[in-house]
């Protein structure tokens, strides 16, 4: 199982801007002064040796996560459509050419527009002959991706898209086996609701769970994330805010905080937690800072194995 | 949990021991709180702290709201390196006021 990251951002999409790009560009020069660098590859052995947010950037297109090498080569499998979809579409188009007619399978955590404004972007869908189905909880599925794309909002609209399209009502709690994979669902606190999924295919699994506010009084096994988070070789969460905010001026807005994250992760014994869902007011050097903060928290509230921490950015590729 | 209590220039100073988790969080919640609604001021003395989990940091911040609400004052002091890194890390040294120690927050709070 390969986990490639297309969209990390919540909320809305993040370019970065001229500034930003200048500012890196002049701390790379600064940082190289006094270094040979005669080629490429000695550029990228420099690069490399630099802080994450000075050398590369965690991206700006929001929530599109997808499951690879899990069935056939034709077969797609996706967690959200948000705008890192349609780079991922384009990715496909380019290594397997317009005439191949691929299946895909996308699992949604809900319709919030961060979560599908990718789709009417996503080339394949213009395409007669691919064969779409989106997995959801919400019976208004369907509903919310006609409502994006139709007049006024946008000019092609998503009735008269050329591939297949179904739409398919899971049921939170049940397993089911789709794409090779054994899939479930879980209902998540989040206004409108959200849901996660695990999926466990040849002995690993990942655990996709985004806007999601973790609301406990006590953390223990009663906690039904526990049970669904056990034993994940990949868990990818929502840490959008700090813990403070997330319990003070931003409670009820959905999120949850990388101190949740790595404590749930923590009693649940999951390998490795990828911090998820960037807050767009965050910038690299923000982003960077938060991953060091929680991989020392994990150090200072250890009981057992150590749990590895990343933080997710536009074209990361984790394999399981 | 062990909660030590003392008034001292009409602050109430509790005393907290060892950790502040899952398991001992509750007790710390009903202590501060039971302080707090019967309208006195409060310092936490963070001296004997080894650690303080989201639970622990969630007990605080019900504290630090219920004060607001009832006009009160609530502060922190003398916090452990550690769990200075662990209120940085949550941004908890935003939210709630922090002390070197317990004298400059009896002076500040009373």
């Amino acid at each position: 199982m390969l986990v490639r990251f297309w969209g990390t951002r919540g909320s809305l999409p993040t370019p970065l801007g001229h500034g930003a790009m200048r500012a890196k560009l002049r701390d790379v020069l600064l940082a190289a002064q006094g270094q040979t660098i005669d080629d490429a590859a000695a550029a990228d052995r420099f690069l490399d040796t630099l802080p994450f947010a000075t050398a590369g950037t965690y991206g700006g297109n929001s929530s599109c996560v997808e499951l690879a090498g899990t069935g056939a080569s034709d077969e797609y499998v996706l967690c959200d459509l948000g705008s890192g979809a349609r780079e991922f579409g384009n990715h496909v188009l380019h290594e397997k050419g317009p005439q191949r007619k691929c299946r895909y399978n996308v699992f949604l955590s809900h319709v919030h527009w961060d979560h599908i404004m990718g789709f009417p972007f996503f080339v394949p869908s213009y395409i007669p002959g691919n064969v779409i189905r989106i997995h959801g909880c919400h019976q208004t599925m369907r509903e919310a991706f006609e409502r994006q794309q139709s007049d006024p909002c946008f000019p092609v609209d998503f009735r008269k898209l050329g591939a297949t399209i179904e739409f398919v009502v899971l049921e939170p709690g049940r397993s089911y086996e789709i794409a090779g994979m054994s899939v479930q669902a879980i209902l998540q606190n989040h206004a409108g609701d959200s849901y996660g999924y695990r999926f466990s295919q040849g002995g690993k699994t990942m655990v996709y769970s985004t806007d999601c506010e973790h609301k406990f009084q006590v953390l223990d096994e009663s906690y039904p994330f526990v049970p669904f988070f056990r034993d994940a070789d990949l868990l990818i969460f929502d840490a959008m805010y700090s813990l403070a905010d997330s319990i003070s001026v931003k409670e009820d807005w959905g999120h949850s905080s990388n101190m949740v994250g790595v404590e749930l992760a923590q009693l649940a014994r999951v390998k490795h937690l990828v911090l998820y869902h960037h807050e767009p007011i965050f910038d690299d050097r923000t982003i960077d800072t938060v991953l060091a903060e929680t991989r020392r928290y994990e150090e200072i509230s250890r009981d057992g194995a150590a749990l590895r921490i990343t933080s997710a950015y536009d074209g990361l590729e984790i394999a399981l | 949990m062990e909660i030590g209590e003392r008034l001292e220039s009409g602050v109430t100073v509790l005393r907290p021991v060892g950790r502040i988790d899952n398991d001992t969080s509750p007790d710390f919640h009903a202590r501060v709180i039971a302080c707090l609604e019967a309208g006195r001021t409060a310092l936490v003395d963070f001296d004997a702290v080894e650690f303080i989990s989201s639970a622990g940091l969630a007990a605080l911040m019900a504290a630090a709201k219920l004060a607001k609400a009832k006009n009160g004052r609530i502060g922190v002091a003398a916090l452990k390196p550690v769990v200075q890194e662990i209120f940085a890390i949550s941004r908890f040294s935003r939210v709630v006021q922090t002390f070197q120690t317990v004298a400059e927050g009896i002076a500040a709070l009373q």
